[in-house]
């Protein structure tokens, strides 16, 4: 009775490349995917476009000048955007993992809350520092 | 299900030193690097305004010639390190299983960080 339903469930063992077009993950999991991106977009990022800007900004006074013109780019703005939600969304995710290590919010229920928090805070706040980034306000 | 505090009573565990450091590392890390986040921010809300001289000073603030901002600055430098080196690492331990690859990427990324670090020194100490 049940195996004709079993039979049609897609199965997800050694899961591949392809199969992951079609794997819904539940919003932990996706949390957990994007906490792994962030980490990795921010470690690739640091050597190559944090550190220079943040050279640029610091070293002289003409380079902190100069700043205003690369930042006025959008395609740097657009870069800076990403770089934003890649830290807000690493930062917040980071701190729902330290309180699930102390053993706060374990439970199929508060952790599907907190990933929900941690996604509505890091957007809201990549929404609020991206608006003042395109010069909103 | 067990409570929480029962996962891995009956789990085999072995190798030297169980991960358990690493572990830690990444943790405190993380929090030494959230506490700097809060630090670097409430320094740029405090900018008298948006100058160079101002901008410098969120990094290079002292208390009577000691040069708190930069050492701070360091120290957070240097968890950003290690926290960075054990993240990658798992990443290489998940998805790249031949052993030559791992380690030679694992090298590659010691050397990036290395990198990162001592260029973040040489800014912020140098001229």
């Amino acid at each position: 009775m049940s195996d004709r339903a079993a039979k049609r469930r897609p199965q997800f063992r050694n899961i591949n490349v392809w199969q992951l077009i079609n794997y819904r993950l539940p919003l932990a999991g996706q949390l957990s995917i994007l906490h792994r991106i962030s980490g990795a977009m921010l470690f690739l990022m640091l050597p190559t476009v944090i550190l220079p800007l943040f050279a640029m900004s610091f070293t002289s006074e003409q380079g902190f000048m100069a700043l205003g013109v690369v930042t006025g780019m959008i395609i740097t703005k657009l870069v800076l955007l990403l770089l934003l939600w890649g830290f807000l969304h690493h930062f917040c995710a980071g701190i729902r993992y330290l309180a699930l290590d102390l053993h706060h919010g374990l439970d199929k229920h508060s952790a599907k809350k907190s990933a929900g928090v941690v996604f509505g805070v890091s957007l809201g706040l990549t929404l609020v520092f991206g608006l003042k980034l395109f010069g909103v306000f | 299900m067990g409570s929480p505090e029962r996962i891995g009573a009956k789990r085999l565990v072995v190798g030297a030193h169980y991960g358990i450091g690493d572990f830690m590392i990444q943790r405190v890390s993380a929090v030494i690097l959230a506490i700097y986040t809060v630090v670097l921010f409430v320094g740029i809300l405090m900018m008298p305004g948006f100058t160079y001289q101002a901008w410098r000073g969120v990094f290079t603030f002292g208390i009577g010639g000691f040069p708190l901002g930069q050492l701070l600055a360091t120290l957070a430098f240097f968890s950003l390190g290690w926290h960075a080196y054990i993240g990658v690492r798992d990443i290489w331990m998940d998805y790249v299983k031949p052993t030559g690859i791992r380690l030679a990427l694992q090298v590659l990324t010691v050397l990036w960080l290395v990198g990162s670090v001592v260029y973040f020194v040489v800014i912020l100490w140098g001229a």
